[in-house]
């Protein structure tokens, strides 16, 4: 499966995006959303970027206030996912020009249509920023 | 700005925003929930952009953790917008809203495939993604084949394409049969050829859940993998835009190299050569560097190439290489390189034979176990018990207990756990073991669990040496101020069996033990209430002569709870009581407790069985598999006066077969809670723990009016294990199968050392039996392999390890079993010299996936050459006297079971030791005689005599002669395992065997245990 969650969540705990690539109920996710949160938000920058949970990994990276939480099989390659986040930090820098919390936040469309460009079904379809990018562009000139 | 496009919805973020509570929040959100609810229902002419803006807010009010049960239809209908953005809008909404069950969705099937099947290329691709994250089963009927036409399509632009690949693979995961189309693999092999790398990223996540099902249909894949790995790696023929700080699409090379990994090997010797080189050259050409992404993408790809080259195992100088990596990467302060270099080497110890090399880096781990991250501290955990082994366990063990007074709560329970077990497994003495186990329930009681002390209990029970010292420890455990209730229990019991064995201690007498248990009662619960009655009715019994003092108190108490609420303990109280008053009965009654039959470790089986997903305990699961047989690995015990094979004592072992090992504590704990008399079986089910430690003093069976009138019950006879298992060091069933046993292995062979025919082994595959002749002192066996299958067995072995003492020839074993056949493979056997050791079958097949080896103990024993004869008076006493003295003539005298003297007599009868009546004057004696046979002593006369003590049934004096010193050294001490401890009983219950092999009651009525168990 590979991935199973890309989450974002601000420093407050406050999710800003949630996308899931496996069906979850809403007291399920309630639940993990709360549990990994606590988890990840309380490790300091000393700390390595993985956090093992129930049974499955969760590879984070904070920038800013915001945190990217991606959950993964415990089989996935961790740096490679830790670097994915990154690129998906990069193309909406691209676009958004140095984004923050905010444009997330009120972007919400934007932010799912770029992250729907780069996974599907858990896996990684796209990796470069100009393809990613290129349906919104599209869209933002109609 | 953007959010012009959806003023409404701006508004509301903002709204949200701004709420001070979560409280306010729920407010605004009830009220958003409500206006577009009214919205939906009432206006019929909902413009499509008033749809879009109210299906986006109910997205993100169901994002931000509000239930959203309405308007599902007005999102799934929005796929059906004539315009891009309310379709883009229906297509993620509904994909984030529901589930593949939902019934809108199918409503919209139609409405989706002709949006795959048109010709609007981004139409295409919303529909595309929506099937792929949520299509279910029926899309994957009516879908598959148009999304696999426009995967292959040479007129599709890439950018549908990409799309189509991971579509695909989400319909073959509902559907397995979509890719069953012929000529399916070599498309998927063409696929590889792609050089757009977006369709090539997808394709090979594609592969990768093709492969792990089934790779050998997609072998022509895999050159293919090695030419996309040489093409980034090595050629980096890349557009720009893949390349990440310089590194050729890190992603795409991780997923070639897993996909890869799905493959058992490669043949191909050129395709072998081109892989090792470009992994050599990764890993060669990694340096770290001062950009943190840089270096991570190059760590990414670097770790996976480690992996591969695990998997293909390769020669032993590129392994070095790898180890050597790791053992920079966990020495580094990097966090994420340190935690994944720990993660790696306990992969890497799963796969090879490295812990040797890793052995070197044990500080460099432990240190990590005191990391300031959790996340590393469990890597290191893992790593610690995956690498333990008997010369390491001391350290190990020792730094997980000082770990375990600091460790967080989180931690504490696996941390017992894993000490427990490593402590069991390579426990250098005993007499460690014991202290290992004591310091955890006095360190970490609360996650302590039961199976753990009743594995002390277990081990002490079967090992005399280790007594004395048990008790003596637990007895110092009690003179601590506050010590956990766990260890409460696990003194009481000990000191109970044990604590005379103390007596001339200062502290021991039994007035202080008993005082200083009595001082915890008040503060347990009542289950340990009930053990510590025990205890007390045993420290009355060793109590010899009476101290009426101590008597009154206990009696005192006995009295008190016979009018226990709880009936568990009132029980106890007033059978303990009554019994107690009969003197000398309760000595038979409340006898030392018989040894524990072996049985797995409850705790590895517990790791095994405790959730299986997890990563740390699955790779418990697997070193457990892999390491059952070292099981407990005693050092040396021989006993100082140097006679070899007096193992008596020795080792215990702990059976890797699960077997019928059926710990079902709960049902246990319900029964004893609800004190229901008769819980009893008469035939306690199964080697359930509870049952040894607990039944037996619990007199099972008749209700307690009973029991005074049968003062010779002895319980517990039922799981005595024969002597035999202690002696027989062969460590037996050290296999990681996968395929389980039927029946009791142990069992089964103490069966057939006492008949000849029967099952030796059996599992769901194939079923061994065997049927002997003896004759003097050679045998024929004849092995029967019955295949159970419909498939054959194949790369059948069987080989046989004889002792020194045999000769044996096993004829020819095919390699092959047919389907629902029997193979009969005859053994001949010569017996050269008397000798307890035995003989044993390492027997192997391979069925399916499943590789079977098992070694299994053969029925040769020294009975089997022994031929009863009758003496006279006349031949008898002469013989008897000119035997005189050791050598030739031993004498043993023992504690032993308490046995009637006529079962004595049908036991050596058994042992086809003629029992001579009448030539003893004294009635109280036994004498017997019998033949042995062997090659070297050729016919041997054996006499035997035992003296028994009506008054005192457990002690007994055996003197055993023979011409042969070694002759009578052996079946002394064969005859001795026989006495000492009962032979199991093979349970009623147990399935019978369909083999040819013919169980008439006569064979029953020969084993002893058997008759034993009618006594009862």
């Amino acid at each position: 499966m590979g991935i199973r969650f890309v989450l974002m969540v601000n420093k407050q705990g406050q999710t800003r995006l949630a996308q899931y690539y496996e069906y979850l109920t809403l007291e399920e996710r309630r639940a993990l959303e709360g549990e990994i949160v606590r988890k990840c938000l309380a490790r300091n920058e000393q700390q390595c970027s993985f956090v093992e949970h129930r049974n499955y990994k969760i590879v984070y990276r904070r920038y800013a206030s915001l945190f990217f939480l991606v959950g993964v099989d415990n089989d996935e390659n961790e740096l490679a996912i830790l670097e994915f986040i990154h690129l998906l930090v990069e193309t909406m820098d691209r676009h958004f020009g140095n984004v923050c919390e905010l444009d997330i936040m009120f972007h919400l469309e934007k932010a799912h249509f770029m992250l729907e460009e780069m996974v599907m079904n858990g896996c990684i379809v796209e990796t470069s920023k100009a393809n990613i990018l290129a349906p919104i562009q599209l869209m933002d000139k109609a | 700005m953007a959010l012009s496009g959806m003023r409404g919805l701006s508004v509301f973020i903002s709204d949200i925003r701004n709420c001070q509570n979560k409280e306010q929040e729920r407010l605004r959100v009830d009220k958003e929930l409500g206006n577009v609810r009214t919205r939906f229902k009432n206006e019929k002419g909902l413009s499509p952009y008033e749809k879009k803006k109210y299906v986006w807010k109910m997205l993100y009010i169901y994002m931000l953790g509000y239930d959203v049960d309405f308007g599902h239809m007005e999102a799934v209908s929005l796929i059906s917008a004539p315009k891009y953005p309310e379709k883009q809008v229906g297509y993620i909404v509904t994909a984030c809203l529901l589930n593949e069950n939902h019934d809108f969705l199918r409503l919209a099937i139609n409405t989706v495939r002709n949006d795959i099947i048109g010709r609007n290329e981004t139409f295409q691709c919303l529909a595309l993604t929506m099937v792929g994250n949520i299509g279910g089963r029926e899309f994957a009927e009516s879908l598959a084949p148009d999304v696999q036409k426009l995967l292959i399509s040479s007129s599709c632009r890439p950018l549908v394409r990409k799309k189509a690949a991971l579509c695909l693979l989400r319909l073959f995961r509902k559907n397995p049969d979509v890719v069953n189309v012929d000529g399916w693999a070599d498309r998927m092999a063409q696929l590889l050829d792609e050089r757009d790398l977006g369709v090539l990223t997808s394709s090979m996540s594609l592969l990768v859940a093709l492969v792990a099902n089934n790779h050998e249909a997609y072998w022509s894949s895999l050159p293919k993998c090695v030419k996309t790995l040489e093409r980034l790696a090595r050629n980096q023929d890349i557009p720009q835009e893949y390349t990440y700080y310089g590194i050729p699409s890190p992603w795409l090379q991780v997923k070639t190299m897993r996909a890869l990994q799905y493959f058992p090997t490669i043949e191909d010797p050129n395709t072998r050569r081109a892989l090792f080189e470009v992994l050599q050259r990764i890993l060669m050409g990694t340096d770290v560097v001062k950009n943190v992404n840089k270096n991570n993408a190059s760590h990414a790809v670097l770790f996976e190439a480690l992996a591969l080259v695990m998997h293909l195992d390769a020669e032993k100088e590129m392994m070095s290489q790898c180890v050597a990596l790791l053992g920079k990467f966990i020495a580094v302060r990097e966090p994420n390189i340190r935690y994944l270099g720990l993660e790696n080497m306990s992969r890497m110890l799963l796969v090879t034979d490295v812990q040797d090399i890793i052995k070197r880096h044990q500080a460099q781990i432990i240190t990590s176990l005191k990391d300031p991250d959790i996340s590393i501290r469990r890597r290191a955990l893992d790593l610690l018990y995956g690498m333990c082994d008997i010369t390491n366990a001391k350290d190990i063990v020792e730094e997980l207990l000082q770990y375990l007074s600091t460790a967080e709560f989180a931690m504490r329970e696996e941390l017992s756990l894993k000490a427990a077990i490593l402590a069991e497994k390579f426990a250098p003495d005993l007499s460690w073991y014991v202290d290992v186990i004591l310091q955890l329930i006095d360190k970490a009681g609360d996650f302590v669990s039961d199976d753990i002390w009743f594995r002390v209990v277990q081990f002490v029970t079967n090992n005399e040496d280790l007594q004395p010292y048990a008790a003596a420890k637990a007895r110092e455990y009690l003179d601590k101020p506050a010590i956990h209730e766990t260890m409460v229990k696990v003194s009481a019991y000990l000191l109970g069996e044990f604590g005379h064995l103390l007596a001339r201690r200062p502290g021991c007498s039994p007035k202080e033990i008993f005082s200083i248990i009595h001082e915890k009662l008040p503060t347990v619960s009542s289950f340990t209430v009930s053990i510590l009655l025990s205890t007390y009715a045993k420290i009355l019994m060793h109590t010899q002569p009476p101290d009426p003092e101590l008597q009154n108190q206990i009696w005192a108490i006995f009295n008190k709870y016979e009018s226990c609420i709880d009936a568990e303990i009132q029980q106890r109280a007033v059978e303990y009581h009554a019994m107690s008053r009969k003197g000398a009965a309760l000595m038979d009654i409340l006898a030392e407790m018989p040894k524990f039959p072996e049985r797995q470790s409850a705790l590895i089986k517990k790791a095994e069985d405790t959730e299986v997903d997890t990563a740390e305990l699955s790779a418990i699961r697997l070193r457990a598999q892999q390491q059952t047989s070292s099981a407990l690995v005693v050092t040396d015990q021989r006993p100082a006066n140097g006679t070899p094979s007096n193992t008596q004592l020795g080792l215990v072992k702990i059976p890797s077969m699960s077997s019928n090992v059926d710990h079902n504590l709960p049902d246990q704990d319900i029964s004893h809670e609800n004190g229901t008399l008769s819980i009893v079986d008469p035939q306690p089910p199964s080697a359930d723990l509870l049952v040894d430690l607990l039944g037996p003093l619990a007199i099972e069976g008749p209700p307690s009016s009973d029991v005074q009138s049968q003062p010779n019950i002895v319980p517990g006879f039922e799981d005595a294990p024969n002597a035999a298992e202690a002696t027989a060091i062969v460590p037996v069933g050290e296999q990681a199968n996968s395929v389980q046993p039927i029946g009791n292995i142990a069992e089964r062979f103490h069966a057939l050392c006492l008949k000849d025919s029967g099952v030796l082994y059996e599992d769901p595959n194939i079923q061994i039996g065997i049927k002997a002749e003896w004759r003097a002192h050679q045998g024929r066996l004849v092995l029967f392999l019955g295949n159970k299958n419909t498939g054959p067995l194949v790369s059948v072995q069987a080989i046989i390890l004889p002792p020194s003492y045999l000769k044996m020839e096993l004829s020819l074993v095919p390699e092959t079993i047919p389907p629902r056949a029997q193979v009969q493979c005859p053994l001949e056997v010569v017996n050269l010299r008397p000798s307890r050791d035995v003989a044993v079958l390492d027997f192997s097949y391979k069925f399916g996936i499943d590789m079977v080896n098992v070694k299994l103990r053969l029925p040769v024993v020294l009975n089997k050459f022994l031929q009863p004869i009758p003496v006279s008076a006349e031949e008898f006493f002469p013989q008897w006297r000119s035997l005189s003295g050791p050598p030739l003539k031993l004498q043993v005298v023992r504690g032993v079971r308490p046995m009637p003297l006529l079962d004595m007599a049908n036991l050596l009868n058994n042992l086809r030791l003629m029992v001579c009546s009448g030539l003893d004057p004294n009635p109280n004696n036994l004498v017997a005689s019998t033949s042995f046979y062997s090659e070297s002593t050729r016919a041997m006369l054996c006499l035997v005599r035992i003296e028994t003590d009506p008054a005192d049934r457990t002690q007994l004096r055996m003197t055993v002669a023979s011409g042969d010193p070694t002759l009578t050294f052996e079946l002394k001490e064969f005859i001795k395992e026989q006495l000492v401890s009962i032979p199991t009983v093979s349970r009623a219950p147990t399935p019978a065997p369909p083999v040819p092999q013919p169980t008439s009651p006569v064979a029953a009525l020969t084993d002893p245990g058997a008759m034993l168990a009618g006594l009862l």
